[in-house]
């Protein structure tokens, strides 16, 4: 453990939430949001939910159900992993549970928030201030170094660039990549642009974060490395969800969805 | 107990929206993420902004050698005076010629604020031809005129070669040429003993002038003196113009004395003029910016615009795993569309100042050619940029809105 988390851990635990959560809170510039109990109490939404879908389908043009009528729960500090079969509905899932798509029906509740009326502006402050995604792709800008890419991913928290670099900073060291933060991606291995781009998800201190195929473009060992990380990282309080088709890598969550056909076909806590 | 309190211990039951920290980015942030984006395509950067310079470069120096040739006739109207004056004789209303009295040039002279007053008399009954072999009709159009010995002086003129009329040379068949006159006649220089065939008579060239900007009608003259031409030709000496340097700061007093001064008896048969006020005219002319090849910028701008829009476009959708990324960072859609926005304003404004650099050098290199001052005007300082950044902006609406409503799921999607 670093200063940095030493120092979180002090932080008076403003929002009731309990533990990890608390230890996430963001960092001073940004206000707390993260004020679930605010909301009037509804049903499948209680206090600690960090993600909820409740009979949602997504419908694409052309008569594609990627979804039907998936209901799924997710506590905050809950690590769990999507499984299925390419074309299960995997993707859509999390492009629904991080608020990129809107379903074509049910209801979302995302950090206690139902998403569906919201704006589009307040979808992507959501966003912004919530979640951290990781791709399988990195979608790191090679023209910038790791600690621009790191801090552009604050770019629409509103946080004035020096605090970004700071907060860039940290997240770097955080992954172990204290000595990369001047290092163009083209410069780094496949393992070290996933954990830049892991400290890009994780610099803002979202309350959820949505892996999708995080070590799809990796060797084993790189791999099992990022899948660690993100459980540490998960484990000081977010709240992580990952899509995967490798059985070794969700064997070592606690929790498994299973998709097929855009159906839950099993949800089992270890 | 009060309503306030009662009101305190009712749970309020409207359904309210929890607040969500709405995604901001910093203003200031706006213009590096633009450049960033244009830095990382540099080559096709550059070329897209390039019919944005061509345009206002064809501009900038249109509007820039008109400026620099009208800022060498105001040079030049500096340099010759704008305190000479001519007058001449005017007509009746029968439509005859007046006389100018034969004691004007004198009368003139004496007024207070005269400085230089010469005269030129029409020599009718002479021709100036090279050689009496020359067919009499074939006279190129050149007049011969009487002078006095002061008129280069009075117009300011210059001797290309030799020298002019004197008072010792007045009396003798000798003759100065105008520069027209003289390249007509074939005579580039007065050195050696050149001659011409001048009313039947052999005249010795003496000096050949320069061009008389304030009265051109000079440059086709031959001057050949007074006393000859009154011997020889029997010349009446009556003025046909009598040129005038007034006071420069009496010009418009002298200006409304020389009619009556010039004729006492008959004013009104008296013209009086100011030839500066025909080149400043002419200036003028020359400011009036050139409106086709104005418009020939206007088109290279146009097709300029349509290639930036066209680039942005491609841009977009080369770069939608970029914008899908930003969204997923927490843009809005308005996030993207004014990214794209500012990095094609960007991007024309670059194109505005190339362009004025590109005019500018053009205009310079023009006004070197013309041994014309380098004058570009200050406004085209601020106006080529500004003229590129709302180009750039407006090609830019199409292809930023492209952007705003691409699917922020490309990120996720693509691998």
């Amino acid at each position: 453990m670093n200063g940095e988390h030493e120092q979180i851990a002090e932080r008076p635990d403003h929002d009731g939430l309990t533990g990890a959560a608390a230890a996430l809170s963001p960092p001073s510039v940004v206000p707390p949001t993260r004020q679930p109990a605010a909301d009037p109490p509804r049903p499948g939404a209680e206090p600690d939910v960090a993600l909820a879908l409740s009979e949602v389908s997504k419908e694409y043009p052309g008569g594609i159900l990627a979804l039907r009528a998936v209901s799924v729960e997710v506590r905050i500090g809950e690590q769990v992993a999507v499984v299925g079969p390419s074309g299960s509905g995997k993707t859509t899932l999390l492009t629904v549970l991080g608020t990129l798509e809107r379903p074509t029906s049910g209801s979302v509740v995302v950090a206690g928030r139902d998403v569906v009326g919201l704006t589009d502006g307040e979808l992507a402050g959501l966003r912004a201030h919530e979640i951290g995604f990781v791709f399988q792709g990195f979608h790191l800008q090679e023209s910038m170094t790791a600690l621009d890419n790191v801090a552009n991913g604050m770019l629409y928290t509103g946080s004035p660039a020096r605090e970004r670099r700071r907060a860039a900073r940290a997240a770097l060291e955080r992954v172990g990549l204290a000595h990369r933060v001047t290092h163009r991606p083209t410069e780094l291995s496949g393992g070290e642009r996933q954990r830049v781009a892991i400290a890009r998800a994780i610099a803002k201190r979202p309350l959820i974060i949505l892996a999708d195929e995080p070590t799809g473009n990796l060797d084993s060992t790189s791999g099992r490395e990022v899948i660690a990380l993100l459980h540490e990282l998960a484990a000081e309080g977010a709240t992580l969800t990952l899509i995967t088709h490798d059985a070794a890598i969700s064997e070592r969550f606690p929790r498994h969805i299973q998709m097929r056909d855009g159906e839950v076909v099993g949800d089992e806590r270890a | 107990m009060s309503a306030a309190s009662l009101r305190a211990r009712i749970p309020v039951r409207r359904r309210r929206r929890a607040s969500v920290n709405d995604a901001r980015m910093p203003p200031r942030e706006l213009f590096s993420v633009a450049a960033q984006g244009l830095r990382t395509r540099r080559l096709r950067a550059a070329l897209s902004a390039l019919g944005i310079a061509i345009g206002i470069g064809v501009m900038v120096a249109v509007v820039g050698v008109s400026a620099s040739s009208q800022a060498n006739l105001i040079a030049l109207i500096d340099s010759l005076g704008t305190n000479l004056l001519t007058v001449t004789p005017g007509q009746t209303f029968l439509g005859a010629n007046e006389v100018l009295p034969d004691t004007a040039v004198g009368t003139i002279r004496h007024m207070p604020a005269v400085l230089r007053a010469s005269a030129v008399y029409q020599v009718s009954s002479a021709t100036v031809l090279r050689t009496p072999h020359v067919p009499s009709g074939q006279t190129g159009g050149i007049a011969v005129d009487a002078a006095d010995p002061g008129l280069l002086a009075t117009l300011g003129g210059q001797l290309a070669s030799g020298q002019f009329l004197s008072s010792a040379s007045e009396g003798f068949p000798t003759v100065v040429l105008g520069a027209q006159a003289a390249s007509t006649l074939q005579i580039s220089s007065a050195q050696g003993h050149i001659q011409l065939f001048l009313g039947g008579t052999w005249f010795n060239v003496i000096g050949i002038m320069k061009p008389v900007v304030l009265d051109p009608n000079l440059d086709n003259t031959a001057l050949i003196g007074l006393p000859v031409a009154e011997r020889m030709f029997q010349t009446a000496p009556h003025p046909s113009e009598i040129y005038v340097r007034a006071n420069v700061n009496q010009v418009k007093q002298v200006s409304n004395l020389l009619a009556p001064t010039a004729d006492p008896q008959n004013p009104d048969g008296v013209q009086v003029s100011r030839p500066s006020d025909a080149l400043e005219a002419r200036a003028a002319a020359k400011g009036q910016f050139t409106t086709l090849l104005l418009g020939l910028g206007a088109v290279a701008l146009l097709v300029g615009a349509i290639g930036i829009a066209n680039i942005m476009v491609i841009s977009v959708l080369e770069r939608r795993t970029e914008i899908g990324l930003r969204r997923a960072l927490g843009a809005k859609r308005s996030h993207i569309s004014t990214q794209f926005l500012a990095e094609s304003a960007l991007l024309a404004a670059f194109g505005g100042v190339a362009g004025l650099a590109l005019g500018a050098a053009a205009t310079w290199a023009y006004a070197l050619a013309q041994r014309e001052p380098t004058v570009v005007p200050a406004y085209a300082l601020i106006a080529a940029p500004a003229a590129g950044l709302v180009i750039g902006a407006l090609a830019g609406v199409y292809p930023a809105s492209k952007a705003s409503r691409l699917s922020p799921t490309e990120a996720l999607r693509a691998t």
